[in-house]
């Protein structure tokens, strides 16, 4: 904690470990930073924002949460930290599922979805998930900002998908969990039909879409004005927007307080002019959240 | 200094692997690398002194007659002219953080919290600090240590008792002294220099960096405080009694990229900076009058060592990318 805002505390400790592993640049493929148990890892990702020598050592490539699955639901109960962690992530290791019943597993993924619906689902015995499902996620690259949620998936962008991902939200109606090309998982396609997200009373996500084109110059002021007053309680934040006068996409992520946006590709011809924005978040002011972005439409 | 460039006048050398610190060993150039090698530049020759067998350099320092580099293989190892190299301490695979030394031969360092300091006949006392710590500097009277921490810093007689603290929030890391030992300064987290009145702990705020401060070096009179982290070298006045408070910096060689390190020369009001993209250049105090040293166009290759020898003749320097050279200047 430096200034005492939570959006710009960074890690210290972080700082002076990778200052030192630069000494030994080039003789290793990347870093891992594991926390403690009960570690918030926004300090830990924001440092990768604020620090401006770290931003040029290094990059983020995405924020991964071991789960029990046998504990999770006790810990989202009594822990904030365990519910923070779900929330923040880009990957969610389920581990352990072979202590749980079938019943037990899907409530646990429930009640991560009504929390986070937006990270990739592992479920895994022992942590066997294969390296290129938790290394390489490059999740906070903007020009990986691509599947915020499934129907984007369902009209384009399957060329992008080198890793064959594929992503559900709360009511696909497929079981939620990864569908890569690993044989350590399972592929039970349909078989989750009704699953529904368990709301969580703190911890929410919030997706929003207009249905078209928004306005630069309501759309910037608003979000950075949303940041700076919520931005405690907003944890992650992402976006795709069809900017009026605007070929290219323009793709937004955040951490609290700090937004990174650009342009990114062209809009194909094919494809359907539309904004759509994410949060996840503490007791997300949802009512006023919505109104706020439905102002921004062109 | 009726020329405007010293390129000519500049030796190169390919040193490999970034410099962490440069420093002169009698007249010898030695650059201390971050694969664990001292590089000797001797006229016709180089030698690689293996100071680290498994472990890269995080510091290094000089007095002038032996090379002290701690590593993060958790040792401490002085090297001399020769290149003669003796273990000072092994912190059994702790990274050392930090490292300061006294002309007397005395030197302290930190693993995490853990801060030792050794007098000149070897004696280490211990100290554990609130937090990790980034910076140390003796204090010019008395053998006594400045130590910079997370939330102030701390003031350590080795051979006394509980050290005395300086409070100011936020992460604090490079330390240094006034060589009247009147003012102790750190660098912090957030782009700024705080300093602390030793007398009366009154606080002094020099903030306006778009960068961290990251290499200080005090004037030969020791009534100026040169700074790296902003798009001109920023050199704070202390001659007064209230040091800096109430007055602004000067600011010499000012380019549109970040001053990376800074060197006062030993015996002339004359600053060695050293700039982001590989740049040095020497300016004049008192009117800000420029000579080229090195540099290129478009290059991102920042300057990481700089420091003259006793006399002032020469100057070494090393980057990031692993650029040494050596500027003899002209009689």
């Amino acid at each position: 904690m430096n200034n005492g805002c939570i959006c710009c505390t960074v890690r210290g400790d972080l700082i002076r470990i990778l200052e030192g592993l630069m000494r030994r640049k080039g003789k290793f493929d990347a870093i891992i930073v594991e926390t403690t148990g009960l570690a918030d890892p926004a300090p830990v990702a924001q440092t990768f924002f604020v620090d401006q020598d770290v931003q040029d050592a290094a990059k983020l490539d995405a924020v991964v949460t071991v789960a029990d699955a046998k504990w999770l639901s006790a810990r989202l109960k009594d822990a904030p930290e365990a519910k923070n962690q779900i929330a923040f992530a880009d990957v969610i290791i389920i581990n352990k599922t072979d202590l749980v019943s079938p019943e037990e597993l899907r409530e646990v993924e429930a009640r991560i979805r009504g929390i986070n619906p937006y990270a990739k689902l592992h479920r895994a015995v022992k942590s066997n998930v294969p390296l290129d499902a938790v290394l390489g996620k490059n999740a906070f690259d903007l020009d990986r900002i691509l599947e915020i949620e499934p129907a984007f998936l369902e009209t384009d962008d399957h060329d992008h998908h080198h890793d064959h991902d594929h992503e559900c939200g709360p009511d696909c109606g497929h079981d939620h969990h990864h569908h890569g090309h690993d044989h350590h998982h399972h592929h039970d396609h349909g078989h989750g039909h009704g699953l529904k997200a368990q709301h969580d009373e703190e911890m929410q996500s919030l997706a929003l879409t207009i249905d078209g084109e928004v306005d630069p110059n309501k759309f910037m002021p608003w979000v950075n004005d949303l940041v700076q007053r919520e931005g405690p309680s907003i944890l992650r934040s992402k976006g795709i927007l069809a900017l009026k006068g605007e070929d290219k996409r323009f793709v937004f992520q955040g951490v609290h307080m700090i937004l990174d946006g650009d342009l990114q590709r062209d809009w194909k011809p094919d494809e359907k002019r539309v904004s759509r924005i994410v949060f996840i978040g503490r007791n997300l002011k949802e009512d006023e959240i919505r109104e706020g972005f439905m102002k921004c439409a062109a | 200094m009726s020329e405007t460039s010293l390129a000519q006048h500049v030796t190169n050398i390919e040193a490999g692997d970034t410099i962490v610190a440069a420093a002169f060993l009698g007249r010898t150039p030695v650059y201390a690398l971050a694969d664990g090698t001292l590089l000797y530049v001797d006229i016709g020759e180089e030698k690689r002194v293996k100071a680290h067998e498994d472990g890269a350099i995080l510091v290094a320092l000089s007095d002038g007659k032996r090379f002290v580099t701690g590593g993060d293989d958790g040792l401490l190892v002085a090297t001399d002219a020769e290149g003669r190299s003796e273990t000072i301490a092994d912190e059994k695979g702790k990274w050392i953080d930090a490292l300061t030394l006294r002309e007397d031969g005395a030197m302290a360092w930190s693993a995490g919290k853990s801060v030792r300091a050794r007098d000149a006949k070897g004696v280490v006392k211990n100290f554990d600090a609130p937090s990790a710590v980034r910076g140390l500097c003796f204090l010019p009277k008395g053998y006594r240590l400045a130590i910079a921490h997370y939330n102030g810093a701390s003031l350590w007689f080795p051979n006394a008792g509980d050290p005395a603290f300086y409070e100011w929030k936020g992460s604090h890391l490079d330390a240094t002294v006034s060589p009247d030992g009147r003012f102790l300064v750190t660098s912090m987290q957030e782009n700024m220099l705080h300093g602390w009145r030793l007398a009366d702990s009154k606080h002094m705020r020099m903030s306006g960096y778009p960068a961290k401060t990251r290499s200080f070096s005090w004037s030969p009179d020791g009534k100026w405080l040169a700074t790296s982290g902003a798009d001109a070298c920023v050199v704070w006045p202390f001659e007064t009694k209230d040091g800096p408070m109430g007055r602004g910096p000067r600011e010499c060689g000012v380019r549109p990229r970040r001053v990376s390190r800074v060197a006062f020369h030993p015996t002339n009001m004359v600053l060695a900076i050293g700039y982001e993209d590989g740049w040095v250049l020497l300016a004049r105090l008192n009117d800000g009058a420029e000579i080229f040293v090195r540099g290129e166009r478009e290059s991102n290759d920042a300057v990481t060592a700089l420091a003259w020898d006793a006399t002032g003749k020469r100057l070494a320097f090393g980057t990031k990318g692993g650029k040494a050279g050596v500027l003899d200047l002209p009689a």
